[in-house]
């Protein structure tokens, strides 16, 4: 009779018991409480914590719903927290890495002429005297940005066309044919070269052609083509594929030439991939240090020739800062400046990431109405 | 503006696979002329031979003639891109150039193959094909959009009109309305009744009552079993095909009794 007097809402028969929606919150909370209970036992760091926390917090959350809501959504919260969780490890170093460069490039960075001069004149004897009395640290990575950009430039020009004329070759006049394969499993290979033998080779070729010790920024620039062209094939192909059969046929039935097809249809329907594809092409080599060292050498002045001279750039810069401080005795200036040019290089990826995006976005076919 | 097509003795081979058999056919000049037939018995394939677009398909050749107006568009040094130039297709789905306005789409005959037209010119043939498509009155005012932001219907049409606006002498439809609502198909039929004043059409359909209610002639496409090449089967005025033909087959299959 209690159940009369007392009227209870009667459970749905559509559902089972259901967690409370605070409840991955709140096992969060004890996760981290007593998780740094054990850790305080046992010896505390940070990231043992993270670690006990995580289990606990699975545990915790898994077990619960497991007795609440049954096995179903128990197994449903498990792979959740797999998935979150993987996702949070592969997310760590990248967040480590832009935090660190964050903090000891900064000061770097906003040095003033850190962008606007180069390494020239600069000597061991400035650097003592601006950890000794303070003085600003001089010197900056001018040289170095014009070199990278330059030497970047000069691979995009000459591994673009030759990039998406192989990619037009393989997709519209291969049809399988041995040269095709060919080129295919040779593109594959590419792809795997190790960047310092793409380096030798460009410094090998160089010394055969021009002559002994030729060392400049075109050097360089044909190192990082070799690196770039494959990708470039490999994404303007796949893009290429993906463009409808439909619309070359379209094309054709009205009249219209294969190549006129390739260049007025299928390109401009395939744009936005490719550019984005060269873009990324870009960003995967223009932190490239080993072909470049063995090929541009390092230079500590402008040199705004890529064909004569040896050319700096922000890998190399970095890791002959590193390696070889400007004074032995104190190399806390040339740290900074190596962290600051790291900063200005992860900036520059970025940028082109960014710019890859809005490339893809502007050229992408519209369908408004 | 039309012209007649006659096939004699034609084969058409994938690699090495006979897809279609020795056919024998008078198309004539501004008439509507429907392929019927079950899946897979080589009537769209046939249809893109008419316009040499079916040695895009790697492997694929023909052997015979495929006379239009007497000129055979398999003789020597005859070149593909001439003969689609006379000959238009229009294709099962719509397939308007994406990157294109639906002004660009019309005048992409014209402007892929780099010819010369003057703004007024180019204004007149737009509103022309339009019109020939009954497309005219709905995008009039949007003709910068891009036109595959049209609806499926409307897109087709925008195909028909990108098709007579290089002004050929035979149109080719290879199931042009099946990925259609009846409205639009409805449009699409009007349309080719009044496109055969000017050309010559050839429409492959599966809808019997389409190939009744658009077409002047019929021929019947079939398959003796998968694996074996497609024939035609019996070709005649549209009337007869549908009230009195006279193979078992063909009457067979406009009364619904296979296929």
């Amino acid at each position: 009779m209690t159940s009369t007097l007392n009227p209870v809402r009667k459970r749905s028969a559509l559902t089972k018991g259901q967690l409370p929606k605070a409840a991955p919150y709140i096992v969060l909370a004890l996760a981290l409480v007593i998780g740094a209970a054990i850790m305080a036992l046992i010896g505390f760091n940070a990231f043992g914590w993270g670690i006990v926390s995580a289990l606990l917090f699975t545990a915790g959350l898994v077990g619960w719903s497991a007795a609440v809501e049954g096995s179903r959504k128990a197994k449903d919260k498990l792979v959740t927290c797999l998935v979150v969780g993987a996702f949070l490890v592969a997310l760590l170093p990248l967040i480590s890495v832009i935090w660190t460069v964050l903090v000891k490039g900064l000061p770097g960075l906003v040095d003033p002429g850190f962008l606007s001069t180069s390494m020239n004149g600069v000597t061991g004897a400035f650097d003592n005297k601006s950890v000794e009395q303070g003085a600003p640290v001089l010197g900056g990575i001018y040289h170095a940005l014009i070199g990278t950009v330059q030497i970047t430039l000069l691979a995009t020009v000459i591994s673009v066309p030759v990039g998406l004329l192989t990619a037009i070759y393989l997709v519209e006049y291969g049809e399988d044919r041995a040269l095709a394969r060919a080129i295919t499993f040779f593109v594959d290979v590419m792809t795997g070269i190790p960047s310092i033998v793409a380096g030798l080779f460009a410094a090998a070729f160089f010394f055969a052609v021009v002559g002994p010790g030729t060392k400049t920024g075109a050097v360089a620039a044909v190192a990082l083509s070799v690196l770039m062209i494959p990708v470039v094939v490999r994404s303007s192909e796949e893009m290429l594929k993906i463009v409808p059969n439909e619309l070359r046929e379209a094309a054709y039935a009205l009249g219209v030439r294969k190549w006129r097809t390739i260049l007025k249809v299928v390109i401009p329907t395939a744009i936005s991939g490719i550019a984005s594809g060269v873009t990324l092409a870009i960003a995967r080599v223009i932190g490239e240090t080993a072909p470049i060292l063995v090929t541009a050498g390092f230079a500590t002045s402008i040199n705004n020739n890529v064909f004569g001279g040896w050319m700096a750039s922000l890998p190399t810069f970095i890791y002959t800062q590193i390696l070889n401080p400007t004074s032995p005795s104190n190399p806390g200036p040339s740290d900074q400046r190596a962290w600051g040019a790291a900063l200005v290089l992860i900036i520059l990826v970025m940028l082109l990431n960014l710019a890859a995006r809005l490339v893809a976005r502007i050229f992408a076919p519209k369908a408004g109405r | 503006m039309s012209k007649r097509i006659d096939v004699k003795d034609l084969n058409v081979y994938y690699g090495k696979f006979l897809a279609v058999e020795d056919v024998n056919i008078n198309i004539d000049a501004k008439s509507v002329t429907a392929f019927i037939g079950p899946s897979g018995c080589g009537k769209s394939t046939f249809l893109r031979t008419l316009n040499r677009m079916h040695e895009v398909i790697p492997g694929a050749r023909v052997e015979g003639e495929v006379l239009l107006d007497g000129d055979n568009l398999y003789g020597p040094g005859v070149d593909p891109v001439t003969v689609r130039s006379q000959i238009g297709m229009v294709f099962q789905r719509p397939n308007p150039f994406p990157t294109m306005s639906i002004r660009d789409n019309v005048l992409a005959g014209v402007k892929l193959n780099n010819q010369k037209i003057s703004k007024g010119e180019a204004d007149a043939l737009v509103e022309r094909s339009l019109r020939g498509a009954n497309l005219w009155n709905e995008v009039k005012d949007r003709l910068a959009k891009p036109g595959s932001g049209l609806s499926g219907g409307q897109q087709q049409r925008l195909c028909i009109a990108r098709a007579i606006a290089v002004e050929p002498q035979v149109i080719l439809m290879d199931e042009p309305c099946s990925a259609l609502d009846p409205i639009s198909t409805l449009a699409i039929e009007d349309l080719i009744n009044e496109l055969k004043d000017e050309y010559t059409v050839v429409i492959v359909t599966h809808n019997m009552q389409q190939a009744a209610r658009v077409s002047d002639k019929t021929a019947f496409f079939n398959i003796a079993g998968t694996g074996k090449p497609g024939k035609l089967i019996e070709y005649g005025d549209t009337h007869t095909i549908f009230s009195n033909p006279s193979v078992k087959a063909t009457e067979d299959y406009v009364s619904g009794r296979f296929g």
